[in-house]
């Protein structure tokens, strides 16, 4: 096209403006590196340090190592112990959620995509929309539900919310349509295999690498949630997201009226942050080349 | 056997979406069980709490959509457009692990970021005439501040998917534009942008959807200011307050409802309309 008629430009030689068109981009992106960096930085140094010094070191200097161990005394022993108790309900409400997330996501995915029934298209459209709501909107409705039923309190309360998991059944069944062929299946079923061996035996192995993405993703929403869990869960049947909270009103800088009972201090709180989201932090650091492919899984449609 | 296979998960659909959506719109229509038409929604709309909520929801949503859309495009072309892969692989990782501290725990980190007396950036804050954490969370300032987090934590996961839409755009549009003389600001304007179109959308209302949400981060400040973050701050919180101390489910199951429709007017619009998923 132009491409014939127009003379190109020589795109070799000095060119000024494109110089500094890219220092500014360069300047821009490192900009944003600091912005996200530097919190995160400061949040791994702040338990070395005790609360003087963090008021009046540097703000990236490093404490010592025997202050973490303190800070790590003064957590575990604030209200005898209960951070391990909130670290335990975490771990009870993400795990057992995971695990029934699982069991019920993946055969429903397989159904959707390598199956066919009546109601399959419907189905499919609402777990889309569904998936499309972000979860804050339904916890006030499952919360006044949960409480005519009274399970308000307890464990299921929140275990069967988190199984509710639309977001994994489309990974799933958007991993089936795309990597299992419905001719292998058909195959296996033409040599006399029953559908639940179908699925058992040949598609399972499979799909071992959307499991781990689903159970990664499903993990991680359930470790992190602090609204539902927030509603349904008070005291010590909190995770450690909606304890978080808890400490903060035992900070005195934050809130002068707890003065006289105990008080949490300030890198007491950093460190309790830090404990909060260290499980999650972990798989993200080694998991950032999967994430970006469930992240990405929706636009297959180009 | 399709329906064997999808029968839990039917359930838990019916259990924990369905049902709480059709209970919400029971109690959001009825007082103790009797039909009163619109009476709880009249009543939480005269609430002299409501339209506040709603103005702070409303102009936390255009700036923070504004900023989203404007820095996530420009970040994820320059990202796209370093050379060097190991550079713009670790640029992309910074730019995402906040992603891992959601919910409460980046409120906490930034009640730390965003008090002078021990932020790493106090000099900044200062320098923009904040002297204490009760300043720099004043109610002018919210709209910005709860931006700034909910930027930290979610925008690098944005920046990668619009790095990985980039990355699909055929080589030869590209190698054409360049041929044709077009710089990078030009190729970035008439070939990227346009042909991001759809993820912008997703993006744009994925976040407009969440944002109406606005919950744990007015509620855990408001926890650590003494309350000059109100309590009633955000809409959601509003519903959680008629839901717990006021114990008016109705009231609640209104609001609540309102912000449902809203959500799932967006979800269902962009699964018709916007053509990014799989319907089959």
């Amino acid at each position: 096209m132009s491409a014939i008629d127009a003379p190109r430009r020589p795109v070799t030689g000095f060119a000024p403006g494109r110089w500094v068109g890219r220092v500014v981009a360069f300047l821009v992106a490192g900009v944003f590196v600091l912005f996200f960096a530097i919190p995160i930085v400061w949040l791994i140094l702040a338990p070395t340090k005790d609360a003087r010094q963090l008021l009046i070191d540097a703000p990236f200097s490093f404490g010592s190592f025997g202050t973490i161990v303190d800070n790590w005394n003064a957590l575990a022993g604030f209200q005898q112990g209960i951070v391990w108790t909130w670290l335990g309900n975490s771990a009870l409400y993400s795990v057992s959620a995971l695990a029934i997330t699982l069991v019920v996501s993946i055969p429903a995915g397989y159904a959707l995509a390598l199956t066919d029934f009546k109601l399959r298209r419907p189905l499919l459209i609402v777990t889309l929309v569904v998936m499309l709501i972000p979860n804050t909107a339904l916890v006030l409705p499952v919360f006044l539900e949960m409480s005519a039923v009274r399970l308000v309190g307890t464990p299921l309360a929140v275990i069967l919310p988190f199984s509710f998991f639309p977001f994994g059944v489309y990974l799933t069944f958007i991993y089936f349509s795309t990597s299992v062929s419905a001719d292998l299946l058909n195959a296996a079923r033409i040599d006399g295999a029953s559908e639940l061996r179908v699925f058992a035996q040949i598609a399972m192995p499979l799909a071992t690498p959307v499991i781990a993405l689903v159970g990664f993703f499903n993990f991680t929403s359930n470790w992190n949630n602090y609204f539902l869990p927030f509603v349904m869960e008070p005291g010590n049947k909190s995770p450690i997201q909606v304890g978080l909270a808890e400490l903060l009103s035992n900070v005195a800088l934050f809130n002068p009226t707890s003065a006289g009972s105990v008080t949490i201090a300030l890198p007491v709180l950093a460190l309790a942050t830090l404990v909060s989201v260290a499980p999650v932090l972990i798989i993200f650091l080694f998991s950032q080349r999967f994430l970006v492919t469930g992240m990405t899984a929706g636009g297959t449609k180009e | 056997m399709g329906y064997a296979f999808s029968s839990g998960y039917a359930v838990l659909l019916v259990l924990f979406g369905v049902l709480p959506t059709l209970y919400a719109f029971f109690l959001a229509f009825t007082k103790n069980g009797a039909f009163v038409g619109v009476d709880n929604f009249a009543r939480v709309f005269a609430d002299y709490r409501f339209l506040p909520a709603v103005q702070h929801v409303a102009l936390y949503l255009v700036i923070w959509l504004v900023l989203l859309v404007v820095v996530v495009v420009l970040l994820a072309l320059i990202v796209h457009a370093i050379r060097a892969r190991w550079l713009s692989a670790s640029v992309r990782f910074l730019y995402f692990i906040p992603g891992a501290l959601a919910g409460a725990s980046s409120v906490m980190l930034w009640l730390f970021v965003l008090d002078p007396t021990v932020s790493p950036v106090s000099g900044l804050l200062r320098g923009l005439g904040l002297e204490s954490f009760v300043q720099t969370v004043s109610v002018q300032n919210l709209p910005v501040v709860f931006t700034v987090i909910a930027f930290w934590t979610g925008a690098g996961g944005w920046i990668v998917i619009m790095y990985g839409a980039l990355n699909n755009i055929p080589i030869e549009v590209m190698e054409a534009s360049r041929i044709d003389g077009a710089g990078p600001i030009k190729t970035a304007w008439h070939i990227q942008i346009p042909l991001l179109r759809k993820w912008i959308a997703y993006m744009g209302i994925m976040s407009l959807a969440a944002g109406t949400q606005l919950f744990v981060e007015p509620r855990v400040l408001s926890q650590a200011s003494k309350g000059v973050v109100a309590p009633d701050y955000s809409l959601n919180q509003l519903a959680y307050l008629y839901a717990f101390k006021q114990s008016d489910f109705n009231g609640s199951a209104a609001i609540s409802l309102v912000l449902l429709v809203v959500a799932v007017a967006l979800a269902a619009l962009f699964v018709f309309r916007g053509g990014l998923f799989e319907r089959d």
